[in-house]
């Protein structure tokens, strides 16, 4: 047998490996990102403005979201959740009478722009003006997925440490708006506001920062101002 | 740990490059890995080795080439590269600056077998 294509006549062959060198220069996530941009096109058919908000676990995404349909009630907000494989955080939202669904992510640490995709065909699009995107908890993966929004958010909790732009710069350059939550919590820990935004801005230097407490309400209005501001902007730019 | 779901994605544009070129299977794949591209190219080659059995690139070398961050200084009206993770202008030390490149994951090229 010919020891080299396996051919049972034991015939006398040549086999000369022939190789061609293929230049490609491609995107290793161009599906995604194909995705990502039918995703947003979307959103814009609906006039949806959409917001992918990433922090670690427990930074305080779904309480900020909570407090935010209590304040920003002109617009009709959905809520694509991510986080977790339990339904938790779609029902805090749903007790608060948001559409919200959750994406089971299998374990996945992050969203991609397919999992967001099924998300929106969840929703009732037509409704809407705001759609939040819950990430995973994770302050890696997430940055390297586009899912579709017309906003990257990143929360940092003050109780994390303010040299974590400096750790995970990734995330904070993809971000548009840095978002530092529980200031509540600055009397009890070691963090320094103006050093955590002085090195987010050191790998982004135009992100825009927001410090708020959604248990004591300090800040959320500037919150709220800033989301008026950004959905207005997109409405009046789909005209 | 995303790098196992960018490696899927990986093969499957390997696989679509096996078919399109009617190749028996892959020699050699080149990956550019910008240093901000949120990839970690050990644990890139990592997913690489446990991933590619039982696939068109079950003896495929993968070769990566790490791009360096470029940064483009509005002060300085030039172009730097550099290798720390931020946007500060290696020659002023200001922050007028646009990261232009080193953000990327690309597949540059692959060597078939026909
Ligand atoms: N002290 C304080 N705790 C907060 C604040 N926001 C959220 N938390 C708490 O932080 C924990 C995690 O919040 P959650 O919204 O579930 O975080 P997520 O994982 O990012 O969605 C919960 O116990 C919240 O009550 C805040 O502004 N101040
Ligand atoms: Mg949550
Ligand atoms: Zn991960
Ligand atoms: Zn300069």
């Amino acid at each position: 047998m010919c020891k080299e294509c396996g051919c049972a006549d034991g015939h006398r062959h040549m086999h000369k490996e022939e190789t061609k060198e293929v230049s490609l220069f491609k995107k290793v996530l161009e599906k995604n990102d194909l995705q990502a941009q039918e995703n947003r096109e979307h959103f814009e058919e609906h006039g949806v403005f959409a917001i992918n908000l990433m922090s670690s676990p427990g930074a305080g995404k779904t309480t900020l979201l909570e407090r935010t349909v209590e304040l920003l009630n002109e617009f009709k907000i959905g809520v694509i959740e991510g986080d977790l494989e339990t339904e938790i955080d779609a029902q805090r939202l749903r007790a608060k009478g948001v559409p919200a669904c959750q994406i089971t992510t299998g374990g996945a640490c992050h969203l991609d722009a397919f999992m967001v995709h099924e998300g929106i065909h969840e929703l009732p699009m037509e409704e809407l003006d705001l759609v939040f995107i819950e990430n995973v908890g994770n302050l890696v993966c997430p940055a390297s997925y586009d899912v579709g929004a017309h906003l990257n958010v990143v929360l940092l909790s003050v109780v994390e440490g303010d040299d974590k732009p400096e750790k995970y710069p990734v995330m904070f350059r993809q971000a548009q708006l840095l978002v530092i939550t529980k200031i509540d919590l600055l009397p009890y820990v070691d963090f320094s506001v103006e050093r955590a935004v002085r090195s987010a801005r050191k790998v982004n230097p135009s992100i825009d920062v927001i410090r708020l407490s959604a248990k004591t309400g300090e800040g959320l209005e500037e919150w709220v101002e800033y989301l008026r501001f950004k959905v207005r902007s997109f409405k009046r730019s789909l005209i | 740990m995303h790098e196992f779901s960018i490696v899927q994605n990986l093969l499957e544009l390997l696989e679509e490059e096996v078919e399109k070129h009617k190749a028996k299977r892959v020699c050699r794949v080149e990956v550019l890995v910008g240093l901000l591209s949120g990839v970690e190219p050990h644990l890139l080659e990592l997913a690489f080795e446990t991933f590619k059995e039982g696939t068109v690139a079950e003896k495929a070398e993968l070769v990566l080439q790490i791009e360096k961050l470029k940064i483009f200084c509005e002060d300085c009206g030039k172009e730097f590269e550099k290798e720390e993770l931020n946007a500060l202008c290696p020659s002023c030390g200001g922050l007028n600056t646009r990261i232009v490149g080193g953000q990327e994951l690309l597949l540059k090229s692959v060597e078939l077998e026909v």
